[in-house]
C-alpha cells in the first residue's frame, strides 16, 4: 500500500511541470492583459507599458515562467495584480470557505444519495424507486442558479428560518484561527459560532449538492441493481447466509464501488470551487475568486490557483484509490 | 431496458409530485435557526449595508472605485465637502476658504479641536503632510491605476517616473499657523476646490500613515506590492466612524468615533457584506438581512416596493451624447447640425431604451451640477424643421455617416446599438441618408473617435467629479480631433471659468458656455441615468449623493 502511494505521489511531478507550462502559456493567450484589466477603458499605451513593465510583463514568456517556478518552488505564489494581496494568502483564505460548502455538498448527496439509491434498487419498480429516478432526473436538469434562488426564496425571503448570504452573521461575534468557520466556532468554544456558520451552509450545499446527489442516485441504484443478479449473491442466499449480512457485506460492498469513483470526481469538481453557487450565496469562495480574477487578467492568481486545483484534484484520486483498496482487497494487492 | 426504465407518463407523474412535495416542503418549515434573519431589536443601531464588492484599499489616496469611497467616506473627511443630496461646495475640516485674485492661492481656515481616530491632533501641518505625501509618491503608487485622482487633478509628482505625467498643479503647502492651510498651485485653477471634495483627498493621519507604512513598497520589481497594513487594517482619520475590522469577501466592520468634532453619527455600527449580484442584494433585504444596499437593478425596483422597502433615487452623474466630428464639410454646416438635433426624438429613446428614472439630456452636462440652469436653446424634436433646415443648409441629399459601438453598455448609454437604429430611423424621416458603421468599443471605437474618423458618434462621460469643468471643460475647452472645431468663444468662456476664483461669476461662466455649446451644437446630449438605492423600512436619514459622496453617519435605525 505504502509503495502504491509513494508511486502515485511521484507521478505527481511530471503532471505539474507540464500543467504548469500549458497553465502559464494558456493565460497569457486570453485577450488583453492584466494592464489593460487593472488600467480600464481610459488607459493610455504608455501607461500601459508602464504597468507591465512593474510586473515584469514585458519580459519573453520562458524568463517569465523559469522566474515564477523559481518563486512557486520558494513558497511564493506571487501577488494578486487585483487585490494587491498575496496569492497565498487569498488561497488560504478562500479555500476553506470552499472546503466547507463542498463537504456539506458531499455529505447531503452521499448521505441522502446512498441511501436513496440503495433502496430504490430494493424496492425496484414500487413507488419509492419511480420518485427517485424521477428525482435524480429533476435534480440534473434543474440550473444550480436557478434552485439557488428558489431556495432562497423559500428558506430565507418567506419563511426566514435560513440566511440567504455570506458565510456567516454579520453581527456575530467570532474568531478565525483556521478559517474553517464551523471548526472554529467549535475550537473557540463559541457553539453558537459554529451553528451559525452551519446555517449558513446549509442551502449552498443543498444547491451544490443536488447535481452529485442526482448522480450518486441513480449510480448507486444501477449498480445495486446489477450487483443483486450477481451469482455470488443467489450464491449466499441459497446457503443460507443472513439477508442483513447479505445486503451489508455483499451487495452494498460491490456496489459501492462505481460511487466511491464517482464521489472522488465530484469532490475534485467540488473543490475546484463552485462558481454559480458561490456567486448565488455570496459566499466568499475559491471558484468565485477564481472567476473573478480571469475577469481581471490576474495571471498570478490564475496560475497560483490552478496549480493548487490539480494537486488537490490528483490528491483527492489519490484517497479514492486508497478508499478502493479498503472496499476491495483486490486493488490491496494489485 | 425496461428492467430499468419506467413509463414515461409515470416518470412525469412522480415528477411533478416530486415538485408538489417539495414545495409544501419549503412553506410549511418551522424549525428555528440561531443567527438568521434576526430580530430588529437585537441588530440594535448596526447597519448592515450590502455593497456589490469589497473596497479595493481603505487608503484613500489609492482607491478610485465607489465601494472604497464608500467606506473611506465614513472614516476620513475632506477639506471641503458636497453638500448633502447635491454638488454645491460646503465646508468640511475647513471651516472656510479663500481663493485668491490670480486663482493660484488657497487659504483654508480649519476647523479647531478636530481630533484623528488615533489621537493625533489635526492641524495645518497634518493637512500639509498629507499633501506633500500625495505629492511625493514614487514608483508604484505614481501609477495611474494606485493614485488615479492625484494624477486627474494634480497632473503629476514632485519627480515624474513616467512621460505620460505633466507638471504638477501643486506648488507647495504652507502652515501658515495652527489653523490656517496655504495651498499654492502652479497654474491658476478654480477647480481644484470642488475636486478637493472626492473622498481621495481625505486628510489621514501622519502618525499613522508613518507607523503602518502607508507608502512602503516591497517584493520584486515585477510584483511590487505594498507592505503596509495603513489601508487594510489601521486606516486613521477624523470621521464620525473609526476603522474596527475587515474579513475580506466576509465583512468589513465600521464602529462609531465618540469623539467626533461634529454631530455623532446615531449608529453604533456599520458592517459592510459584500453580495455582488443586484438581485442577491434585492434579495437579502427583502429576507431582513440587510439594510441597504445600492445599485439596485430596475427590476428589482417593483418587488422591494411591494415588501415594504424604500427605492432611493440617486440623481444622474452621467449623460450620454451624439457627438459630430467637424473635419468633413457636411459637419461644418451648421444648419445641418442643428436640423439633426431637431431630427432625433430623444425622448423615445430614453423612453425606449433606458431604466426608469433616466431622463432626456439637454447640456453636455448633468442637470444635477451646480451651475445648470434651462437657460439655452434647446431643440426639439421637430421632422419639419429638420427638413426646412437641410433646405436652408444648401447641401442636397446629405449623408451621414455614423459610428457606434459593440460590445459595451454603459448607464449613459445602455443599448448602443439600439440608440443606433432609433436615431437612424430618425435621421431618415427627417431626409438624411445614414451609413451606419460599427466596431468594437476598446481600442478600435474609441481610438476612431478620439482621432475624429467618425462624423458622427455614440459616447457619454460619468463625472469624476462635482464641477462642470469636468464635463465641459473635458470635452470643449480647446481644440480636440475628437470634436474637430475651432470655436475661440467656448474655449475662451470654459478657459476663464477654470481659473475665476469666485464662485458667482464661474458659475455665471459655465451658464454662458451652456448657452454658446447649445447655439453652436457640437453634438447632441440625449440621455442622463440615475441608479437606485434601497434600504429597509426602518431605515432613514439615507440621501444618496449624485456624486457618491454619501454620509452614512446621518442614518438612523427605527
Amino acid at each position: 500500500m505504502l509503495r502504491f502511494v509513494v508511486r502515485r505521489l511521484a507521478l505527481l511531478v511530471p503532471i505539474l511541470v507540464g500543467l504548469s507550462i500549458l497553465l502559464f502559456l494558456w493565460v497569457r493567450a486570453l485577450p488583453g492583459g492584466p494592464a489593460e484589466a487593472l488600467l480600464g477603458e481610459r488607459a493610455t499605451p504608455e501607461a500601459v507599458e508602464r504597468v507591465q513593465r512593474l510586473y515584469g510583463l514585458d519580459r519573453p514568456w520562458y524568463e517569465q515562467y523559469l522566474r515564477w517556478v523559481g518563486n512557486v518552488l520558494r513558497g511564493d505564489l506571487g501577488v494578486s495584480t487585483r487585490t494587491q494581496h498575496p496569492v497565498l494568502e487569498e488561497l488560504l483564505r478562500t479555500f476553506p470557505a470552499t472546503v466547507e460548502l463542498a463537504l456539506t455538498a458531499m455529505i447531503f448527496a452521499v448521505g441522502v444519495g446512498v441511501p436513496l439509491g440503495y433502496f430504490a434498487a430494493r424496492r425496484h419498480g414500487t413507488w419509492l424507486d419511480h420518485a427517485s429516478v424521477a428525482g435524480s432526473l429533476f435534480g440534473i436538469t434543474i440550473p444550480v442558479f436557478f434552485l439557488g434562488y428558489m431556495l432562497k426564496f423559500a428558506f430565507a425571503e418567506k419563511l426566514g428560518i435560513l440566511p440567504t448570504a455570506g458565510r456567516q452573521d454579520p453581527l456575530m461575534d467570532a474568531e478565525h484561527p483556521t478559517g474553517f468557520y464551523v471548526l472554529d466556532g467549535l475550537v473557540t468554544g463559541n457553539p453558537e459560532a459554529a451553528l451559525d456558520a452551519l446555517a449558513h451552509l446549509i442551502l449552498p450545499g443543498i444547491a451544490l449538492g443536488t447535481i452529485p446527489l442526482a448522480i450518486v442516485v441513480r449510480i448507486t441504484r444501477a449498480s445495486v441493481l446489477d450487483v443483486l443478479h450477481e451469482d455470488y449473491v443467489r450464491t449466499a442466499e441459497a446457503k443460507g447466509l443472513r439477508p442483513a449480512t447479505i445486503r451489508g457485506r455483499h451487495v452494498l460492498r460491490n456496489a459501492l464501488l462505481p460511487v466511491v469513483t464517482i464521489v472522488g470526481l465530484q469532490v475534485g469538481l467540488l473543490l475546484g470551487g463552485a462558481v454559480l453557487t458561490e456567486t448565488v450565496f455570496a459566499f466568499p469562495g475559491f471558484g468565485k475568486f477564481m472567476a473573478d480574477s480571469i475577469t481581471a487578467r490576474d495571471y498570478a492568481v490564475l496560475q497560483g490557483f490552478i496549480l493548487f486545483t490539480a494537486v488537490i484534484f490528483v490528491l483527492v484520486n489519490l484517497l479514492v484509490d486508497i478508499a478502493y483498496g479498503l472496499i476491495d482487497p483486490r486493488v490491496r494487492t494489485a | 431496458m425496461r428492467r430499468y426504465g419506467m413509463p414515461l407518463r409515470r416518470t412525469m407523474a412522480v415528477t411533478a409530485g416530486l415538485v408538489l412535495v417539495l414545495s409544501a416542503a419549503a412553506c410549511g418549515g418551522d424549525e428555528e435557526t440561531p443567527g438568521t434573519g434576526g430580530t430588529e431589536a437585537a441588530r440594535g443601531s448596526t447597519l448592515i449595508f450590502a455593497s456589490s464588492a469589497d473596497p479595493a484599499i481603505l487608503d484613500p489616496a489609492f482607491h478610485s472605485d465607489g465601494e472604497s469611497s464608500r467606506v473611506t467616506n465614513q472614516i476620513f473627511e475632506t477639506l471641503v465637502a458636497t453638500e448633502e443630496g447635491g454638488t454645491d461646495v460646503v465646508a468640511g475640516l475647513a471651516e472656510s476658504w479663500e481663493v485668491s485674485e490670480d486663482a493660484r492661492t488657497y487659504t483654508f481656515k480649519l476647523r479647531q479641536g478636530v481630533k484623528f481616530h488615533d489621537g493625533e491632533p489635526f492641524n495645518a501641518a497634518a493637512v500639509c503632510a498629507n499633501f506633500e505625501r500625495w505629492y511625493n509618491f514614487t514608483g508604484l503608487a505614481q501609477s495611474d491605476s494606485v493614485s488615479y485622482y492625484w494624477v486627474t487633478v494634480f497632473r503629476g509628482f514632485a519627480k515624474n517616473e513616467a512621460d505620460t505625467l505633466g507638471k504638477s498643479l501643486y506648488g507647495g503647502c504652507t502652515a501658515k499657523d495652527d489653523g490656517t492651510v496655504e495651498l499654492k498651485l502652479t497654474e491658476p485653477s478654480a477647480v481644484v476646490l470642488s475636486a478637493l471634495t472626492l473622498s481621495s483627498f481625505g486628510i489621514a493621519s501622519p502618525k499613522a500613515l508613518k507607523d503602518y507604512k502607508a507608502d512602503e513598497v516591497s517584493g520584486t520589481a515585477e510584483s511590487p506590492q505594498f507592505t503596509g497594513t495603513f489601508g487594510t487594517e489601521h486606516p486613521v482619520g477624523t470621521g464620525p466612524f473609526k476603522f474596527g475590522s475587515w474579513t475580506r469577501g466576509d465583512k468589513l466592520e465600521l464602529v462609531r468615533n465618540d469623539e467626533y468634532w461634529g454631530e455623532k453619527a446615531k449608529l453604533s455600527k456599520i458592517i459592510f457584506q459584500p453580495i455582488e449580484k443586484a438581485a442577491d442584494r434585492a434579495q437579502a433585504l427583502r429576507a431582513g438581512s440587510v439594510h441597504a444596499f445600492d445599485y439596485a437593478d430596475p427590476a428589482d425596483l417593483e418587488s422591494l416596493k411591494s415588501a415594504g422597502a424604500q427605492v432611493l433615487e440617486r440623481a444622474p452623474f452621467n449623460m450620454g451624447y451624439l457627438g459630430f466630428s467637424q473635419r468633413t464639410d457636411i459637419m461644418k454646416n451648421q444648419k445641418i447640425r442643428q436640423a439633426i438635433a431637431h431630427a432625433i426624438n430623444r425622448e423615445n429613446v430614453v423612453k425606449t431604451k433606458y431604466a426608469a428614472g433616466a431622463k432626456v439630456a439637454n447640456a453636455f452636462m448633468p442637470d444635477s451640477l451646480w451651475s445648470y440652469s434651462e437657460d439655452f436653446t434647446k431643440y426639439d424634436y421637430n421632422v419639419d424643421k429638420a427638413k426646412q433646415l437641410i433646405a436652408e443648409s444648401g447641401v442636397s441629399n446629405p449623408t451621414l455617416e455614423f459610428c457606434y459601438p459593440s460590445g459595451v453598455s454603459r448607464a449613459y448609454m445602455v443599448d448602443p446599438a439600439g440608440n443606433f437604429q432609433l436615431m437612424k430611423a430618425d435621421l431618415e424621416a427627417a431626409g438624411f441618408k445614414v451609413t451606419p458603421k460599427t466596431s468594437p468599443w476598446s481600442p478600435d471605437y474609441l481610438n476612431s473617435t478620439q482621432a475624429g474618423d467618425c462624423p458622427l458618434f455614440l459616447l457619454g462621460w460619468n463625472g469624476d467629479f462635482g464641477d462642470p469643468d469636468n464635463f465641459l471643460g473635458t470635452f470643449f475647452q480647446s481644440f480636440s480631433n475628437q470634436w474637430s472645431f475651432r470655436n475661440e468663444e467656448i474655449f475662451k468662456t470654459l478657459s476663464d471659468a477654470e481659473k475665476e476664483p469666485d464662485q458667482a461669476k464661474r458659475e455665471a461662466l459655465y451658464k454662458q458656455a451652456n448657452t454658446l455649446i447649445a447655439d453652436f451644437v457640437p453634438g447632441v446630449p440625449y440621455a442622463q441615468s440615475p441608479s437606485f438605492s434601497a434600504a429597509a423600512k426602518n431605515v432613514q436619514g439615507w440621501v444618496p449623493s449624485p456624486v457618491l459622496n454619501d454620509k452614512l453617519a446621518s442614518i438612523s435605525l427605527n
